[in-house]
């Protein structure tokens, strides 16, 4: 366990091709700290320098105290999981487990108690004479995790370690990994975990903290409710949450919200925290937090619904533009395709966003 | 369901085209026994000539001896020399030992490097190991055999293994490349994170999954050096340093009259080791021709 650090970390490859750009990050001791991005967003090639598999251009790696540019991955107290599990596939589970202990000259009964701590730990203990091959996903990847575990490294690197499963064993290793941090806490080993995702459910669910990356660059680095409620630019307004934040293009003027030849009055407290700002712009609402037919709003015509159960997904079009709103179910059976309807923001849910995407309705905060 | 089950009953298959279809199959295997045997036949006719006398040799064209006489192995083996055929396997079994493992050793290690690692030049490098399988083998004899005189190598068999120390086989090189860039990088990437240098990584992750190749390279390593002439011939001048290939020869040379038969029999008996290593590592040397079919 230690505080990992990233400053103004540079990747520029041979081709001169800028990968990452002069990147800043904190990890705090014991934090589950998720990097999450689209794909080529460069959140592998920063995981890799972390863990000393890419080398670094520019810009320096610190875990705990230790600047790590120049050190060989082994030296470094990390531990990686990658997103094919990386098993050895000559060695049995046992020895794939204990490979590092065993580089590193650790005495046999040393690496027969952590080997079968880790086993109790993963539930893995009938496994431990077989080979990989004989193993399934799910099995593969918790070995893949107990040879990170039985390192009792610094820093835990996680490479889409979810990715090569199907999507009920991915929901319950998800589960089984943020329970496993949780549980080393409790035990007095917090461990610092940098995890890796393209897949934005995973990030909200497991990250204390998440970091969301676009072509090298950090948007914005928060904890899972803070990314929701006030994203930093209309990025991660949109990666963040499902069904993606409606996005409308439009004019700020005083009070009033023009879209095509509508116009929308915002509410005193958005008003509020735009402290005056106008001007081009977009406004932000999540489908989540459009009401329908509640009083003056834009209006818009229905154009299709999609029934889940418990909710309704209806797509609307307003002045020429695609929205989504996320309604109870109980409002499904009033509404027609082709049925005009106006939709309004719920209070306090709206962003505004300027020409450079920055969000300009952040509230202050103290 | 069940109507359409019934409807279209399951109309028999007429007993002409049954017919038709086995008539082929014997027609299909007959045309492939007789070709196989024709090619096969020298080989054949190799171990059926092998326990002949020597004036039935020349006598008839089939292979089975009318009077079976152990004769030509018995004399073949004792040669003409003051050694035994044993001593000429021997021979050739110092020169295959140490060739055959340290091709296996120095292609691995120039192979990884050339998979997996930058550095300065290396198109070029490639680029010039790959010109040397372009290059026929009799351009180096006259240089390398003044080399090795000059060396003082000659009638040793140190100019036969040496090269090979050196992964001099190109080939080799090249098929090793070829299969470690099928190899997926993350197990190697896993070693180093647990703490594995260059070399620990190559011997303890690498090599154990080259292992189908490293058979092949070492297989056809074998036959090669078994079957080889020249060398030996250039480079041996003591009877008691001759591998098989060379006593082959020697058994001509030495008596005015050929004892065919001893000739035949010690063919025969030269054949076997590499037929036994062939049929018994058959199944990895399919398995390391085929390179692009790994799975990860």
């Amino acid at each position: 366990m230690a505080r990992l650090q990233i400053r103004n970390l540079e990747k520029t490859y041979g081709n001169s091709f800028k990968a990452v750009h002069g990147i800043n990050l904190d990890v705090r001791d014991g934090e589950f700290m998720v990097l999450v991005g689209p794909s080529g967003c460069a959140k592998s090639t920063t995981l890799r320098m972390i863990a000393g598999l890419e080398s670094i251009t520019g810009g320096q790696v610190m875990i705990g105290d230790t600047v790590v540019n120049r050190l060989q991955p082994g030296k470094r107290g990390i531990a990686m999981v990658f997103q094919n599990y990386a098993l050895y596939p000559h060695m049995k589970v046992r020895r794939n487990l204990s490979f590092g202990l065993r580089l590193q000259r650790a005495s046999r009964s040393e690496i027969e108690r952590r080997t079968a701590e880790v086993a109790r730990i993963l539930e893995i203990e009938p496994l431990l004479d077989r080979l990989p091959k004989e193993l399934s996903g799910g099995q593969a990847q918790r070995v893949a995790l107990g040879r990170a575990l039985i390192k009792e490294p610094k820093v835990f690197l996680f490479d889409e370690p979810l990715s090569n499963l199907d999507a009920k064993l991915r929901a319950s290793m998800r589960v089984r990994i943020t329970e496993l941090h949780r549980r080393l806490k409790d035990e007095g080993m917090p461990s610092t975990v940098v995890y890796v995702t393209h897949d934005q459910t995973e990030a909200m669910t497991m990250g204390d903290r998440i970091c969301v990356m676009k072509d090298g660059r950090i948007m914005q680095v928060a904890d899972p409710k803070t990314l929701y409620d006030r994203p930093a630019n209309a990025f991660v307004a949109g990666f963040i949450g499902s069904p993606e934040m409606n996005l409308i293009e439009g004019r700020l003027e005083g009070s009033t919200f023009r879209v095509g030849d509508q116009s929308l009055t915002l509410p005193a407290e958005l008003m509020d925290r735009l402290r005056g700002w106008s001007g081009a712009a977009r406004l932000g609402i999540r489908p989540q937090h459009l009401r329908l037919n509640a009083g003056p709003g834009l209006r818009g015509r229905v154009a299709g619904a999609e029934f889940m159960g418990h909710e309704v997904v209806l797509h609307l079009d307003v002045a020429g533009t695609r929205m989504v709103a996320v309604l109870p179910a109980a409002d499904y059976a009033a509404l027609d395709r082709g049925a005009e309807v106006t939709l309004s923001p719920e209070p306090g849910c709206a962003h505004v966003f300027d020409g450079a995407d920055e969000n300009v309705s952040l509230p202050v905060l103290n | 369901m069940a109507d359409i089950t019934t409807a279209i009953p399951a109309t028999p298959v007429p007993p002409r085209e049954i017919r038709a279809a086995r008539l082929q199959a014997v027609v299909r295997y007959t045309l492939l026994t007789v070709v196989g045997l024709i090619m096969l036949y020298p080989l054949i006719w190799l171990i059926g000539a092998s326990f002949k006398t020597n004036s039935e040799i020349f006598g008839s064209i089939g292979f089975l001896p009318r009077e079976p006489t152990l004769e030509g192995y018995v004399k073949g083996w004792q040669t003409s020399t003051p050694y035994t055929f044993g001593r000429f396997f021997w021979n050739t079994f110092l020169i295959i030992l140490p060739k055959t493992i340290f091709t296996a050793i120095s292609c691995a290690l120039v192979a990884y490097g050339f998979a997996r690692f930058e550095f300065p030049f290396k198109r070029v490098l490639f680029a010039t190991l790959i010109a040397t399988l372009l290059l026929p083998n009799v351009v180096t004899r006259i240089p390398q055999y003044i080399l090795f005189r000059d060396m003082g190598w000659l009638d040793s068999y140190l100019p036969l293994w040496v090269p090979s120390a050196f992964a001099g086989d190109a080939f080799f090189v090249f098929m090793l490349v070829q299969f470690l860039r099928a190899i997926p990088r993350d197990m190697e990437e896993a070693a180093r994170v647990d703490g594995a240098n260059s070399l620990q990584t190559l011997v303890y992750i690498v090599v154990p999954m080259l292992v189908p190749a490293l058979i092949s390279v070492m297989l056809f390593q074998f036959m090669w050096t078994m079957n080889d002439f020249l060398g030996p011939l250039i480079y041996l001048s003591s009877v008691d340093k001759f591998p098989v290939s060379l006593a082959l020869k020697l058994s001509i040379d030495t008596t005015e009259a050929f004892d065919w038969n001893r000739i035949l029999s010690m063919s025969v008996l030269a054949l076997l080791p590499a037929l036994v290593v062939f049929f018994m590592a058959q199944k990895y040397f399919i398995e390391g021709i085929s390179a692009g079919g790994v799975k990860g």
